[in-house]
């Protein structure tokens, strides 16, 4: 099989971008600015090209397949390919990496770190996020799963807000709690694999071709799920995630809230339910209780917010909660809505955090008390922000209600109450984003956000127009990604075992579907 | 003529193996050259003498130890093995005792010279040692300790059988019990830490010949193979063996520092001279891990069975009391000797696995602890205030932003030691877990991975203090521009912890050329 360097060309120019941009000078940092930009545009552009080659058709196969011998003594490969679903995640990583850049210009101006030293950081971490979604092997994806955490870690930390060091700790120690039971079930089904086969594997297909013993693929399914849920994050292990968020700059906040914590819920997709089928259709109803909890407790908690960050940061909680219920209902429309949702979800929090954090910036200020009357001031910006606000509480027209109303048609195929339940989700989601646009861009205008707050401006604009374009597209025609998500879907449902329940409602997801 | 001959008792000529036994060889002849160069040398030629004896002695027995290499037999009469797993050991022994060296050459860093004791011998607080330290005195004493150390090291995972092993394990032990006491400030901690591990010391190599004699006692021999016979032959009572093990491995798990046996850790690595203590807590786990697998491996193989609870329960308690320890601590040498005992647990995994892979990761997991260890103590010696090194932790906050690359390099180090991928110390970790859950010690795996989680803690936690705190005021310690020794073996020291973290297949390959134990 011959390689293909397309996934490799994507690890690369970030890794040596962000060499180069720790070569500009430390006083110069709009060149060290330009270049990571520079750099990005690059890698996105890589991305476009690569898109363009991915053959639909064959979407639940893995291409652009790349790999070499890495650590022979345990058979483990330096092994790169992407399904549809993988595919469409990189496309919304590097995508979002210049719109970060740019829209965070100024983000790590008078940090403890350099602007350089930022710039790279999320290079690198721009690097490690292609990884772990291209990563076919799964110690290589572990590596990646690991490894991304240092960059995270250090831009939490150097370039956060007042709390950043306990935001950059606890996220670290209990991501790396988790991926240290995953390490152990890793290693556990590298053993199992060598006892079934005679030589052990990291392999994703192989693994997933494997017919392992229920009682041990509970153990392993264990391991591999608190990882993910740790990182998506499911209640009750996401209580870091509203501290990490809100403490890091608002670009560490999209590509955290938005791509990293996407790992946890592709990591459900591809590996729990791919490798541990048994496992998972016995985890199945604890993870449809928790989904359902995060879902209303996320929801619940914005509500009460006083701080806008914490408050995008619980909405995505809530909005994990989906994710995740859609990937466990085991049909195809739920779990076509999941993928799609990572990537909806993707692009309207990022608009939600940027606009939330050129407000903030403004202001000086994260708490909701202290704005009023914003859309008098800065229109613009009130009005960019209600657009990504009503995305992200899925109303129709706007990217996330496809993904949502997927989601809950899947879920009531096959759980009637639970579909109900979940829906009281879309209500409240009504209630956090209108309540916080109420109070802080409508009523009257207090002196210091007269004072402060000025409307966006051209490289603000910029950074933030394709990101509603984006959502207004895959609102109105989300088919080309559910094209490409779908066969990858399929490949799922059929390794886990699961058939659709003959249907009540017309499928969606199949509408035109060949 | 006949009856002449038969009154004489025939007496066979030793034969001894020197090209196998060069590497002990030509380190220990460089300890003896070393000791008449302190003895005859003026004083000024010494430094310079000693520091080409030590490093070409380091360097003629690593060449020794690989054009030695797939030499797989018993020498020097039955009481030396050379085999893989023993180059190996004495390879990474060498190149870990080398970059130590390095850092103990160090003469810039400490403005009074060097960091060793103008004289070892007067009293703490005395006014003869203000006298030499005000003449500015500058010893060389170390040196020959030093080398007769290292060839104690290279000797004792190479015994086969018990008295050599003893043998080894003296000589190894007095010189470091006299390293210890060497430092130059704070004396009597010094001192104090000298004594402890010497009373603690003699104290378990005593353990360790009452054992000797237990299985002699069983076995009618000391030797490893010859025991191992004996317990294949008469596999009835057993009671003698198994008190002969208990008391062999207090001995062994004692120089490893494993719980119950850490105590002296703390204490003696805080004490210590720090390169001394990077030294020592690298390159005597490496031997004193050799040891106790050949004793385990190759002796008691048969009663694995006996033993095996025994080492679940030890590394189960070692990884919990050293995470546990170390996260309490306040002073960075004794988190760093916390964390060795915590290393010394996952370690024990690859012993309990019972395998060759387990050797194969117990061996990686020592180089790839043993580099990190001896960067991370050459780092402690270079940040200094006025009195000396500055090892409370407080001191070490907003390191990195008055001395990014040394902060950078610590940090690195201090990844390695939590595991994290790309690494050595996450190869190790993947090595010897792997082995373990291969092996059937799934529960210990476990117990492993989630102190791995807790000792992330107290690692990040110091970088955390470094690089997201700010300095102190002024009056803070500082980074001390070390000369080219200290630079180089740091510079060595990071670049070994990256390549073993990226490229793991180089000393996979090595180790697995290495293969078994020789009986």
């Amino acid at each position: 099989m011959t390689n293909s360097y397309w996934l490799l060309a994507l690890l690369v120019v970030p890794l040596v971008g962000a060499a180069l941009v720790m070569l500009v000078p430390k006083a110069n940092e709009t060149l060290a600015k330009q270049l990571a930009l520079l750099i990005s545009l690059v890698t996105f552009g890589l991305t476009i090209a690569m898109c363009l080659e991915f053959v639909v058709a064959k979407a639940a196969e893995f291409q652009f397949a790349y790999s070499i011998s890495w650590v022979s003594n345990y058979n483990i490969n330096f092994a790169l390919g992407v399904d549809g679903i993988a595919l469409v995640l990189i496309a919304l990583s590097t995508s979002l990496v210049p719109i970060v850049l740019l829209a965070g210009w100024h983000d790590a101006d008078g940090a403890r770190g350099t602007v350089r030293g930022y710039v790279a950081l999320i290079l690198v971490l721009e690097a490690a996020m292609v990884g772990v979604f291209a990563a076919t092997d799964l110690f290589l994806f572990y590596v990646f799963f690991e490894a991304m955490l240092v960059p995270v870690y250090f831009l939490i930390g150097r370039y956060g807000g007042p709390r950043r060091n306990y935001a950059a700790v606890k996220f670290l120690l209990y991501s790396l709690f988790g991926g240290l039971l995953m390490l152990a079930s890793l290693i556990g089904l590298y053993v199992v694999s060598g006892n079934l086969t005679g030589h052990g594997t990291f392999d994703f297909t192989s693994l997933a071709a494997l017919s392992i013993d229920p009682t041990t693929q509970k153990w392993l399914f264990a391991g591999f799920f608190i990882a993910f849920a740790i990182k998506a994050p499911l209640v009750p292990f996401h209580t870091w995630l509203p501290d990490a968020a809100a403490e890091s700059t608002p670009g560490t906040a999209v590509l955290l809230v938005g791509v990293l914590d996407k790992v946890g819920t592709f990591g459900m997709l591809r590996y729990c339910l791919e490798l541990f089928p048994d496992a998972s259709h016995w985890a199945t109803p604890l993870v449809i209780v928790l989904a359902v909890i995060g879902i209303i407790y996320g929801a619940l908690q914005a509500i009460g917010q006083t701080d806008i960050k914490r408050l995008i940061a619980y909405t995505s909680v809530s909005h994990f909660g989906f994710i995740a219920l859609g990937v466990f209902v085991m049909t195809s429309q739920g779990q076509s809505g999941s993928a799609l949702y990572m990537v909806n979800h993707g692009f309207s929090t990022a608009a939600l955090f940027l606009i939330g954090g050129f407000l903030i910036s403004r202001r000086g200020s994260r708490l909701i008390a202290d704005f009023g009357g914003v859309q008098k001031v800065a229109p613009v910006l009130a009005g960019t922000f209600l657009v990504a606000g009503l995305s992200s509480l899925a109303l129709p027209g706007l990217s996330s209600f496809v993904s949502e109303f997927l989601v809950l048609v899947g879920t009531f195929e096959r759980y009637t109450w639970v579909g109900v339940v979940a829906t009281l989700g879309i209500v409240l989601a009504a209630l956090y984003i209108l309540l916080m646009y109420q109070r802080t861009m409508t009523g009257p205008v207090p002196e210091a956000v007269a004072e402060k707050v000025h409307d966006l401006r051209g490289r603000e604009v910029l950074a933030i127009a394709p990101l509603l374009v984006v959502i207004i597209a895959l609102g109105f025609y989300p088919q080309p990604v559910l094209d490409v998500v779908n066969p990858a879907v399929d490949r799922v449902m059929h390794a886990v075992g699961s058939t659709d329940p003959a249907p009540q409602v017309a499928p969606v997801a199949e509408g035109t579907h060949k | 003529m006949n009856a002449l001959a038969d009154a004489v008792p025939k007496f066979d000529i030793p034969t001894i193996e020197y090209a196998a036994l060069a590497p002990i060889l030509i380190v220990l002849g460089a300890a003896v050259v070393s000791v008449l160069v302190e003895a005859l040398l003026p004083q000024r030629y010494r430094r310079s003498t000693q520091l080409v004896i030590v490093f070409a002695a380091l360097v003629g027995a690593f060449v020794a130890v690989v054009a030695a290499r797939g030499t797989q037999q018993i020498v020097a009469m039955g009481s030396v093995a050379i085999d893989g797993p023993t180059l190996f050991m004495q390879g990474s022994i060498l190149v870990l005792a080398a970059i130590a060296a390095l850092v103990m050459a160090e003469r810039k860093v400490d403005p009074a010279g060097d960091s060793f004791a103008p004289r070892a011998s007067a009293l703490p607080g005395s006014e003869d040692e203000q006298v030499f330290t005000r003449l500015g005195w500058l010893q060389t004493e170390v040196w020959p300790l030093f080398l007769f150390c290292v060839g104690g090291m290279l000797l004792f995972p190479a015994s086969t059988d018990l008295l050599t092993m003893f043998v080894a394990l003296e000589v190894l032990s007095l010189p470091l019990y006299v390293m210890v006491g060497l430092a130059r400030r704070r004396r009597l901690l010094s001192q104090e830490a000298s004594l402890k591990y010497f009373v603690l010391g003699a104290f378990s190599s005593a353990f360790f010949l009452y054992g000797t004699a237990l299985l002699y006692g069983y076995a009618g021999t000391v030797s490893l193979s010859g025991i191992a016979d004996a317990l294949t032959n008469s596999a009835g009572d057993t009671g003698l063996v198994l008190a002969g093990v208990g008391l062999l491995a207090v001995g062994l798990l004692f120089k490893i520092g494993a719980a119950p046996f850490h105590q002296w850790t703390p204490d003696v690595y805080q004490g210590a001279p720090t390169s001394i203590t990077g030294f020592m807590a690298a390159c005597t786990k490496v031997a004193a891990f050799g040891a106790l697998f050949r004793v385990l491996y190759v002796a008691l193989g048969g009663i694995r069975w006996d033993w095996r609870p025994m080492m679940y329960v030890i590394a189960a308690l070692t990884m919990i009391v050293g995470t546990l320890f170390a996260l309490t601590q306040t002073d960075i040498k004794r988190m760093l000797a916390y964390s060795s005992i915590a290393q010394a647990g996952f370690m024990l995994v690859g012993v309990v696995a019972l395998s060759s892979q387990g050797l194969q990761g117990t061996l990686v997991y020592l180089v790839a602890y043993g580099i990190a260890t001896v960067g991370a103590f050459a780092i402690v010696t270079l940040v200094r205030d006025s009195t000396g090194e500055a090892t409370h932790l407080s001191q070490w906050a907003g390191l990195g932003k008055r001395s990014p690359v040394v902060a950078a390099a610590f940090a690195l180090f201090l990844l390695a030691f939590a595991g994290i991928p790309l690494t050595s110390g996450f190869t190790g970790k993947f090595a010897v877990f792997t082995a373990g859950i291969q092996g059937g010690a799934t529960p210990i795996v476990v117990i492993g991975v989630v102190a791995s989680a807790v000792a992330a803690f107290f690692y990040v936690r110091v970088i955390v203090l470094m690089f997201f705190n700010e300095p102190q005021a002024e009056g803070g310690p500082s980074v001390v521009i070390p000369s080219a020794f200290t630079t180089l073996a740091i510079t060595v020291a990071v670049a070994l912890t990256v390549v073993i973290g990226v490229l793991p297949q180089l000393v996979f390959t090595l180790v697995s050329q290495a293969g078994t134990f020789v009986r």
